[in-house]
């Protein structure tokens, strides 16, 4: 107990803060920053064990977070029926073909030596494969596309519960992870950054503009959620007795029938929202939970061990016979899959998908920011920095807007200085961002929590 | 006369777009290059610079417009831009000063130095956004073209329009001057070639008299100038967002690597190399073919290898497949 106790303060000041937002702002509200919270510790786990167990620094976390949307997407939306017999039968045919071309190429690879010849063969296997490509999808794209382009104009999904997403989101992020981990693992830290980080922006310019896909720039709204839907519970005999149980003693204060009616239908849609965003919440609680299970049993196995011996000095680890390239894209693929979870959480918990709005800053920096300022290999500490980090940058306008009148208390409302200063709050998140990073790095660069090596 | 036609056509839309993207890139490209080979870290923040270099660019253009004071037919910007340098240099050293310098002294591994220049990042895109917004501003004056279409028609007696604008021009001579007289600077002067020793074996160069300090505080100038100037002359061309300008970083990040990271010639001319393949590949080529091509073989589809959507991701795959035959970059640079 006594060994924890910065952690349990720590976790303790961040619930009472998120409590704090409730009392002050709206429960709606801390529910809702608690589960971005939560997502956003989803992520930091997997970053944490890419760059906490292993040293590999994957700047790529944008490009999982939007696999596992689109996996969201393909997993939840009923298939487009029209859509697939224009065109399913080519894009099928599309997807034989990038196989054989694969195939083939590593055919090249593996029966003939390095020679000139070799890179020349691979590559006219490639630019005959993408011609062929480009003929066959060509026109079925157009035809997906021209399919009732309103709502649809993509070849839909499975139309399964979307909980399987979380599980596809995984798997189409790992496999991604598997591919940027052939090519770019190879490389030094820094250019590992920045090969992932330029591989994240080509998926994102894919997904963006392949509209058969998932419509691209156009999202797709509307997707099912795993929970239930405000405007049933609203009508649900057993949520408004729910309801009235709870709020017995506003209630009764009220004589007046009619007002009271009118009181509790107001509470019944107030708690409606709640509910919802409390289930949320749950759910991914349960992800989390489970999630840090399996990392601090994995953390502390021989496994574990192997992969800290590997972090802090690659040759011995090598020289002990441990597989160094086998394991660091190991672990490339599961962290990056643990940011698939992640990725099809959000559009589960926004309900719908946006390509658009996957920036680097956001999904890629920010996350970087979380796990360097909770504090890297330690599961606790990237939580809490997930945790931290996005509870300040929701609630960074709040407190900007506060700053800024305090220190321009002397100045009149219309001051154009101060007016500009106001207008432009939303941006001092990203200097709060910036100036805790750089605080953190220089006075404690292991994090809020850092991290501890058990001794055996 | 057809194949004039079409010479002309690639001319004017695929080479002088290039040309002046390209020199655009390689400024940006020189600068993170020669960070990366003397600093030895993967520098974040250039995107960010460029947009706090031509913001105060913009800002003294404006100040100068409401003075009454131009250059004529050229932008004003260009009287701006040294103004603008000079704080840019001021910002780039105080920030060494606070940030970076500590990490030197420690000893920090190189990806420590990549995270705080990451958190500088934050910081100047905080401060850009502050100061001056996040919209599109366009701060071009004088004179806009240099050759229109039409005159070029008339000159020639030709069908298509050959259009140059005076950004292209000016972008292209202050980059040959620029990177001139920077290439004179590393290869000829004394404090150059102390840089370039000190890049190569940093305890050969301390061995022998180098002044580390001096070094570092020369890199850093040398990159608050091209960050400047590269930033100014792109927002002359097409306009100031700072959004666009973090989204260069990758487009320049790449440059760097394709041409040899750490050796400022061949991040140069990567530059290039990546404006004119994103140009490329991205350009529709049926009307040339249509000009080329007997009428009777006439293409009717548009002949574009890759939806203009692409052109980002054209640039990436070339940095993923120089990476993968050639990881030191066309150029040899550092080995990785």
């Amino acid at each position: 107990m006594r060994k924890n106790l910065d952690v349990i303060s720590a976790y303790a000041i961040m619930l009472g803060l998120i409590i704090l937002v409730g009392f002050l702002q709206s429960w709606s509200m801390a529910l809702s920053i608690l589960c971005f919270c939560l997502i956003s510790a989803v992520m930091t786990m997997g970053a944490n064990i890419q760059w906490g167990y292993a040293g590999l620094i994957n700047f790529g976390i944008m490009g999982y977070t939007a696999l596992g949307g689109l996996a969201a997407v393909l997993v939840s939306v009923p298939p487009v029926k029209e859509a697939w017999q224009v065109g399913g039968f080519n894009m099928i045919l599309c997807a034989f073909l990038i196989a054989l071309i694969v195939f083939s190429v590593r055919f090249i690879i593996k029966k003939y030596n390095k020679s000139a010849k070799k890179n020349y063969g691979i590559a006219a296997v490639i630019i005959v494969g993408l011609i062929l490509l480009r003929l066959i999808s060509g026109p079925a794209i157009e035809s997906i596309e021209a399919v009732n382009p309103a709502t649809t104009g993509f070849l839909g999904g499975m139309g399964l519960p979307i909980l399987f997403s979380w599980i596809v989101g995984a798997f189409f992020a790992g496999a991604l992870a598997y591919i940027i981990g052939k090519i770019a693992l190879g490389l030094r830290a820094d250019y590992l950054a920045i090969a992932t980080l330029l591989i994240s922006e080509i998926v994102i310019a894919v997904i963006k503009h392949e509209d058969w896909l998932a419509r691209g720039v156009k999202n797709v709204i509307g997707l099912k959620r795993p929970v239930p839907y405000e405007v049933d519970l609203q009508t649900k005999e057993w949520f408004i007795n729910l309801v009235e149980k709870f709020n017995q003693g506003a209630l009764n204060l009220i004589t007046d029938t009619l007002e009271r009616q009118e009181l509790l239908k107001q509470l019944v849609i107030e708690s409606s929202t709640v509910f919802v965003k409390l289930c949320f919440a749950g759910l991914f609680t349960v992800v989390v939970i489970i999630l840090l299970i399996i990392t601090q049993k994995a953390l502390y196995s021989p496994w574990g061990r192997m992969m800290r011996a590997i972090r802090d000095n690659e040759e011995a680890a090598n020289a002990m016979g441990k597989n160094v390239v086998k394991q660091h894209l190991l672990i490339f693929v599961l962290g990056s899959a643990i940011v698939g979870i992640a990725g099809a959480m959000m559009v589960t918990y926004d309900g719908l998908f946006t390509p658009g709005s996957y920036r680097p800053m956001r999904y890629t920096f920010l996350i970087w920011v979380m796990v360097i300022v909770g504090g890297s290999g330690n599961n606790f500490g990237a939580i809490l920095g997930g945790f931290a980090v996005w509870f300040l940058w929701v609630e960074a306008a709040p407190i900007a807007l506060f700053l800024i009148n305090f220190f321009t208390s002397g100045l009149e409302e219309t001051n154009a200085f101060k007016v500009h200063l106001v207008n432009s709050i939303p941006y001092f998140r990203f200097l709060m961002m910036g100036v805790g990073l750089l605080l953190i790095m220089r006075y404690r660069p292991r994090g809020i929590l850092p991290e501890k090596i058990k001794q055996i | 006369m057809d194949f004039l036609n079409a010479i002309v056509l690639l001319l004017n839309y695929l080479f002088v777009p290039a040309l002046s993207y390209g020199s655009q890139l390689a400024l940006g490209a020189i600068f993170v290059s020669l960070i990366y080979g003397i600093l030895r870290f993967a520098y974040f923040t250039a995107g960010d610079l460029m947009s706090f270099g031509t913001m105060f660019t913009i800002l003294f253009t404006w100040y100068f417009q409401s003075l009454g004071i131009n250059l004529g037919f050229l932008p004003t910007a260009l009287l701006a831009m040294p103004f603008g340098i000079v704080i840019t240099i001021l910002y780039v050293l105080i920030k060494d000063k606070l940030v970076f310098s500590y990490y030197r002294t420690q000893k920090s591994p190189p990806v420590m130095l990549a995270m705080v220049s990451i958190g500088t990042m934050f910081v100047t895109q905080a401060i850009v956004r502050i100061v001056i917004g996040p919209f599109d501003r366009r701060f071009f004056d004088g004179e806009k073209f240099i050759l229109k279409a039409n005159e070029f028609k008339e000159m020639t007696g030709l069908n298509e329009g050959l259009t140059i604008k005076s950004t292209q021009v000016i972008t292209l001579l202050v980059t040959i001057i620029v990177v001139s007289i920077l290439f004179w600077f590393l290869n000829r002067t004394k404090t150059g070639k102390s840089m370039r020793a000190y890049s190569d074996n940093e305890d050969l160069a301390l061995l022998s008299g180098i002044d580390p300090k001096k070094v570092v505080m020369i890199t850093w100038i040398i990159a608050a100038i091209l960050a400047t100037i590269g930033g100014a002359l792109y927002g002359l061309d097409k306009s100031f967002k700072p959004f666009t300008y973090f989204n260069n970083m990758l487009p320049i990040f790449a440059a760097a690597i394709v041409g040899g990271i750490g050796n400022p010639f061949g991040a140069f001319l990567g530059g290039y190399v990546i404006a004119f393949s994103e140009i490329l590949l991205t350009y529709a080529y049926r009307k040339f073919f249509v000009y080329i091509l007997p009428e009777s073989l006439e293409p009717d589809s548009l002949l574009q290898l890759l939806s203009t959507d692409y052109k980002f991701a054209v640039s990436f795959s070339i940095l993923v497949i120089v990476l993968l035959f050639r990881p030191s970059g066309i150029f040899k640079g550092k080995v990785l």
